[in-house]
């Protein structure tokens, strides 16, 4: 394999480096004023990407930074806290996680210091406890990084229903969620910028993955659709978007889902071939269809079966 | 079955370091490892098996979607009757933690000793599935799937529901009115987190000790049809396809037990 030079040059630095200062700046847009976002890419979590592919970003008041997800690696992390410091002086106050997937925590580590509190939904902190011994392995052998029990940093504020967040002349309405993406979404509501951070709650682009429950997600989608917002931000996709016109695309294929395998186990088709041939005619329309559509059929196939009782 | 936890875990971790090493690249051969080393004998000692597809099939997907719902299908090439048919079929997933995953035993009014299920694979692997013919013979038929973490992912995401919903059952048919003296095809399903004993909460030094539906009984009119010992292989939410016999109008029961003792029951009247 031919390796360019630079890359060499690269990679002899960053041995010497300490491991922190390797990582790129990361990059960053300001959505709204003092809401920066940096946009992760649609690919599956892999050793090249080291599971860097979500959107993370921080919203800044006049007294407190409230960090919105801490990054796909511990690096990523430290490259996000120091991509605040290098925007502005004002402390990071609140890490707020949207919900447990590794994508959205795995830079906790690098907030944790006295005067910065975590915030979630009251279950994220079980969420976190139930899944770090497999989240470790898979990280170690797909991520190509080991990763402690201290990377993962529980909420020491849950949040149960609602929560205000005060970050001076600025307050960010938090909403812990029913069982949607997963079983512990939180969203947070700008009120100043009518910004409202989805964060995977909303896919665009990159196809929405179940791992909480089809029809819980399209109850919570309908709940929140009315939200008197103008701007989203999603979890994976572009920094930004048109509320509530962003949704569409993903509640019209979760709907799909519903309809269509609600008739094969109507018509009492298996789940094998609910697999093979429900929802197809999303494909085009998603990036990473082929790695998440099948598992999303199986997932909601299982729970549709037992809707009702 | 009561296995303590620590001998569970530590197999699974011995296991698992293994499969690390041989995932990457399986040497030939190294596939049959864990078979070849010890499971043929500790499951059938030295008794002959045929490996052919003559008697049943086994269709898993190569690369499961996902590790904890994996679809099977065991397809019977022999109908039932009483002079030949398959016994019991045995299934087995090498490299999972337990890879006993259930044996199903049947009968010439089962019709056809046809099953499907879904299982949970912890890693690459062979899934063997092992039919006992009423002539004593033994035949295997295998695939090879290639999976991770099945039986140590988190339990989904609903276990409050899924805890209150325990123990419910229901069947589906494949015809609203069966045929008489013919198999037809049913669908047990049976509500029960079934968990693993394997996903392990590290930060609080706990595990969801394992909870799994371990025998299942399906009878018509009194005459079993499907009996069913089963392990921690078996997803959430068991759910089970295979054939049955009606001769006559009558009653299609469930009764089940898992491994804390709990037993549960369902029926379903049949009117051709």
């Amino acid at each position: 394999m031919k390796v360019p030079i630079t890359a060499l040059l690269l990679s002899l630095t960053a041995l010497n480096a300490p491991a922190r200062a390797e990582t790129p700046k990361l990059s960053l847009q300001q959505v709204a004023p003092g809401i920066y976002v940096h946009q992760g890419a649609h690919e599956l979590p892999n050793q090249h990407n080291r599971g860097e592919i979500a959107n993370i970003g921080f919203i800044i008041g006049q007294r407190c930074v409230a960090v919105i997800d801490t990054g796909g690696s511990p690096e990523q992390g430290y490259a996000l806290k120091r991509a605040i410091e290098s925007t502005t002086t004002i402390p990071i106050c609140y890490v707020i996680n949207t919900h447990v997937h590794p994508d959205h925590i795995y830079g906790n580590l690098a907030f944790k210091q006295p005067g910065v509190s975590f915030i979630g939904h009251r279950k994220l902190a079980e969420a976190m406890a139930m899944r770090a011994p497999f989240y470790q392995e898979k990280a170690e052998r797909d991520l190509g990084f080991a990763l402690k029990n201290e990377n993962f940093v529980p909420p020491d504020r849950p949040v149960q229903d609602t929560l205000e967040l005060d970050l001076g002349s600025r307050t960010l309405l938090l909403k812990a969620h029913k069982t949607a993406h997963t079983d512990n979404d939180l969203s947070i509501y700008d009120s100043q910028t009518k910004t409202f951070w989805l964060a995977d709650l909303l896919f665009m682009g990159h196809l929405p993955v179940v791992d909480g429950s089809l029809n819980g997600w399209l109850a919570t989608l309908e709940q929140i659709k009315t939200l008197d917002a103008k701007l989203a931000i999603p979890g994976h996709g572009p920094v930004s978007a048109d509320w509530p016109k962003a949704l569409e695309p993903e509640e019209r294929y979760l709907k799909t889902l519903q309809s269509e395998i609600r008739a094969f186990i109507k018509d009492g088709k298996t789940m094998e071939e609910a697999m093979a041939k429900v929802g197809l005619t999303a494909r085009d329309n998603w990036q990473l269809f082929d790695e998440f559509h099948k598992k999303n059929v199986s997932t909601a196939f299982a729970e549709l079966e037992w809707e009702g009782d | 079955m009561n296995q303590p936890i620590s001998f569970r875990k530590g197999i699974w971790l011995a296991l698992a370091s293994v499969l690390v090493l041989a995932s990457s690249a399986f040497a030939a051969g190294e596939e049959e490892a864990a078979w070849n080393g010890g499971l043929r004998q500790k499951f059938f000692g030295d008794r002959p098996i045929a490996e052919s597809n003559q008697v049943i099939e086994l269709t898993a997907p190569y690369r499961a979607e996902d590790p904890a719902l994996v679809p099977l299908q065991i397809n019977s090439k022999i109908p039932q009757t009483q002079d030949r048919y398959i016994k019991t079929v045995t299934l087995v997933i090498d490299n999972n933690p337990v890879p006993f995953s259930g044996a199903f035993h049947f009968t010439p009014d089962s019709g056809k000793a046809d099953l499907a299920m879904r299982v949970r694979v912890n890693a690459y692997t062979y899934i063997r599935a092992v039919a006992e013919t009423n002539d004593g013979k033994l035949h295997m038929a295998k695939a090879f799937v290639k999976a991770s973490g099945g039986c140590s992912a988190p339990i989904g995401t609903d276990l409050e529901a899924a805890m209150a919903r325990m123990g419910k059952m229901k069947f589906k048919l494949d015809n609203e009115k069966p045929a008489l003296q013919q198999p037809n095809l049913a669908q047990l399903l049976i509500s029960h987190p079934n968990i693993t004993g394997l996903q392990m909460d590290q930060l609080t030094r706990m595990i969801k000790p394992a909870h799994f539906v371990e025998e299942v009984k399906v009878s018509f009119n009194d005459k079993p049809v499907l009996t069913a010992q089963t392990d921690i292989a078996i997803s959430a939410d068991p759910n089970f396809r295979f054939y049955f016999v009606p001769e006559t109008a009558g009653e299609l029961k469930a009764e089940i037990r898992d491994n804390k003792g709990n037993q549960f029951s369902a029926s379903q009247s049949i009117t051709p």
